[in-house]
């Protein structure tokens, strides 16, 4: 198996905003295709609907922006802008429709300027309970994925199946295991998996069909242990911040090379948003209650009474890194407020930590690969 | 025109004595240490509640906004931005905790006292929670989040009505826990009363601006209204407060008296104002004979112009649909097209004024689609330009007049050649 050629073409796959591999998959398989903002989405449910759902995480380095900018102005983060992009350059059309939930003030906006620029299409909104204090809360999620349940329900022409629901859980519970799998090989063994990798293994999810998801996970993880260690000298970090926005694959690829060894991070979050496995019975509350009650600590989240700091600074601590790196998208609200708060748990704990911001419209790395080298050397020499 | 011209009358020095009085009241609770502030956000704020606990709210934003108006923002900006907060976060947070590690005084040399709960009415902007977040922090108090479902729909569906009751349900017994003191349904039925009272005055008071020449701006002098409509909602002073204000607009309707010698234009405004620039931005306007008659910046807190009103019969479910369905923040971003829209049409006015603001994009991200839906789909003049609410690095003086400038010059042209 060649790990580095299939991820070389993931790599391309999702770098492609001319979807060409999903037209193509639309065509051959007469699927609806459904796409979400990030962070979360409930996989499960479009997937009892037999709907792709794509993970939309903006254009990368790949769109000129032409006309977003006009639409949103200075100050916004370039996710909110890249798709409302790919939209007005009609890049979406094959798409049926669209899923968004209030992460942040920006993405809850962006969701109805979509709705007034593509009328005829089915967008919609969830609003993802905020208070995971109250038992009503999952209640009220519940009547949410009901909502959206009958949403699917219309555009597709199919009647909801609560045994549908129960198997599309089971396959994505499944999901989850593999990438968790995924992530403690790379912690354990970072000479046999790097970021850039793992990264890429796990995005391709937001585009291909779960049940062949698994199987390619199923097949690395297989694979794994017969490959050549590329053996370095690595420091152990810890990166928080690109929940939402994604920092370009040549920022992933630059980790890899200054010699980060990540424990953890929280790339792509929505995938593994939910850390243990859904209940299959009482399929829609179990949903909602995972939702509520078992996801990652995340800027767009509140945490109830435990403050997120504590979340943060609890999981760092378990790792045991040299440092943490934290690497927010230029504007990001949500993550430049929490930045404040994990800072000074770092601080109190004398954890040397370094900041970075990125947008998905950069292309010259120099500085920002100065800035870490210089942040190691400063590790080591100490 | 002479730039030292009074906008102030009557309610202005109503409001300032009673936003003294309600600072006063917070130092004394400050003073002796009692537990009776609950921190609140202005938008759809539950004020009520807190009302019938005998307890005083405390709005963050209205400490911040009085910072930036009397020109004190900026160290405490500074502030927070040593602290590690970004220079592009909102800056009401930032201008907030920055008073409070610099343990500063408010504008008027009074104290705020500690919350004894931070509520976090959340009601669509998500920044709020991560201001409360970020107070609880610091503070050690307890937060309650009270979570809203947005309006992503034109109606609220029964589930959303019942969540918010249902939380609503919880913070009463947390009030009680922390007053000690049963919660009298009767009481919080006659405050909601009296906010019903209040609501019809301050709609009234929108109405008069339908007047020509309107007899307040309704972007400037709202804003000073906006005050006591929140701190004093639900009591006999704020009903007088309202009631002498209609009566002060009144009389200038029929004497013919606007806020301008001669009023050429009627604009709506989009955005919260520049407050380190209050002034200076209200003359920008002023010299144009330009007037506020409507602005959404005055329906943060509640939309009250198109017919919501408590309703003292059942009041959880009062507050629950006030903070779900009629305040701006919690309705969506067409919702508040089709507000505007209608401001335009039924205050009769000539143009839409859109300021962005750079800390806020609950309100600015989109505002660029928002002119071109208004001048394309609705042929209404527009003009965008762009400041801050609270950081006075973000206003150009020369810049914002060069826009103003040409905008009305060609407005007037316009009028001119529509004449002919
Ligand atoms: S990157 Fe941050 S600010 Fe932008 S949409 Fe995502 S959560 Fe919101
Ligand atoms: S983002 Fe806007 S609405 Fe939210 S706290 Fe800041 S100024 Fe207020």
């Amino acid at each position: 198996m060649k790990i580095k050629k299939l991820v070389q073409d993931f790599e391309n796959k999702i770098k492609d905003i001319d979807f060409k591999y999903l037209k193509e998959y639309k065509q051959k398989e007469n699927k609806k295709i459904f796409a979400h903002f990030p962070v979360y989405a409930p996989h499960e449910i479009f997937h009892s609907f037999d709907v792709l759902l794509l993970g939309l995480n903006g254009a990368g380095n790949e769109i000129e922006i032409l006309y977003a900018d006009a639409r949103f102005g200075s100050f916004i983060c370039s996710i909110v802008k890249s798709t409302m992009e790919l939209g007005l350059s009609n890049r979406l059309d094959f798409i049926d429709g669209f899923f968004f939930t209030g992460i942040c003030d920006a993405a809850r906006n962006l969701c109805f300027v979509y709705k007034r620029n593509f009328p005829d299409k089915n967008v919609i909104f969830l609003h993802l309970p905020q208070n995971p204090e109250t038992e009503h809360a999952i209640k009220f999620l519940e009547s949410e994925f009901k909502r959206l349940i009958k949403n699917l329900e219309e555009m597709t022409g199919k009647r909801f199946s609560e045994d549908k629901l129960r198997e599309s859980i089971k396959i994505h519970n499944e999901n989850r295991k593999l990438q968790r799998k995924l992530y403690e090989i790379r912690r354990n063994e970072p000479d046999k998996l790097s970021t850039y990798e793992l990264y890429t293994l796990l995005r391709i999810g937001n585009f291909i069909p779960v049940e062949e998801h698994n199987k390619i996970l199923k097949e690395v993880i297989d694979y794994i242990p017969q490959r050549e260690p590329v053996e370095r000298d690595r420091i152990k970090v810890v990166i928080e911040g690109s929940f939402c926005e994604q920092p370009p694959f040549e920022l992933l690829k630059l980790l890899d090379d200054v010699g980060c060894h990540i424990l953890d991070d929280d790339f792509i979050l929505g995938r593994r948003f939910i850390l243990e496995d859904v209940n299959e019975d009482n399929p829609i509350y179990s949903l909602a209650e995972a939702y509520v009650k078992k996801t990652r600590y995340a800027s767009v989240k509140h945490s109830g009474k435990k403050y997120k700091s504590k979340y943060f600074i609890e999981n760092v601590k378990k790792l045991k890194p040299e440092a943490v790196i934290f690497m927010y998208a230029k504007f990001c609200e949500p993550g430049l407020f929490d930045y404040v708060l994990f800072k000074k748990e770092l601080e109190k704990e004398g954890i040397p930590y370094l900041f970075l911001e990125f947008e998905e419209k950069m292309w010259n790395f120099d500085r920002i690969q100065l800035e870490i080298e210089t942040f190691f050397e400063s590790l080591i020499f100490v | 025109m002479d730039k030292k011209k009074k906008y102030q009358g009557r309610m202005h020095g109503l409001q300032r004595e009673l936003m003294e009085r309600w600072y006063r009241k917070l130092h004394e609770i400050y003073e002796q240490d009692r537990k009776e502030a609950v921190y609140i956000m202005i938008s759809g704020n539950p004020v009520e509640l807190i009302r019938a606990f005998d307890m005083e709210p405390v709005y963050p934003e209205i400490n911040a906004l009085q910072l930036a108006i009397r020109k004190q923002a900026l160290p405490a900006l500074l502030k927070a931005e040593e602290m590690g907060y970004s220079t592009d976060n909102c800056n009401y947070v930032k201008a907030d905790v920055g008073m409070f590690f610099m343990n500063s005084p408010t504008s008027l040399g009074t104290r705020i006292p500690k919350p004894a709960l931070i509520l976090c009415n959340f009601v669509g902007c998500n920044t709020y929670i991560k201001w409360f977040e970020h107070l609880a922090e610091y503070t050690g108090s307890p937060l309650y989040m009270l979570d809203i479902p947005f309006m992503r729909h034109e109606e609220p569906t029964q589930d959303d009505i019942n969540y918010v009751v249902n939380q609503l349900k919880e913070i009463i017994e947390i009030l009680e826990n922390i007053t000690g003191r049963k919660f009298d349904i009767d009481k919080l039925r006659e405050i909601v009363r009296k906010a019903k009272i209040m609501e019809e005055l301050w709609a009234k008071v929108k109405d008069l601006a339908k007047a020509k020449p309107a007899p307040f701006d309704a972007y400037f002098d709202s804003t000073t209204m906006m005050g006591p409509l929140y701190v004093y909602r639900g009591t006999d002073d704020g009903i007088r407060f309202f009631e002498e204000a209609i009566k002060e607009f009144e009389e200038k309707i029929e004497k013919g008296i606007g806020t301008v010698p001669e009023e050429k234009f009627r604009v709506v405004v989009e955005g919260p104002p520049p407050y380190p620039y209050f002034r200076v931005m209200r003359d920008l306007l002023a010299k144009w004979g330009a007037v506020a008659v409507q602005s959404t910046y005055s329906t943060v807190g509640g939309i009250w112009e198109f017919g919501f009103r408590h309703d003292e019969n059942d009041p959880l479910k009062a507050i629950a649909l006030h903070m779900i369905t009629a305040n701006l923040p919690n309705r969506n971003y067409l919702q508040r097209y089709e507000q505007i829209r209608r401001y335009i049409k039924e205050w009769h006015a000539d143009a839409l004024i859109i300021h962005g603001v750079k800390s806020c994009r609950l309100f600015s991200c989109g505002q660029g689609d928002m002119r071109e839906f208004f001048i394309q789909e609705i042929g209404v003049p527009t003009l965008y330009i762009e400041s801050d609410l609270e950081d006075p690095r973000y206003f150009s003086p020369a810049q914002m007049q060069n826009r103003i400038d040409a905008f009305f010059e060609a407005l007037e042209h316009k009028k001119a050649i529509s004449k002919v």
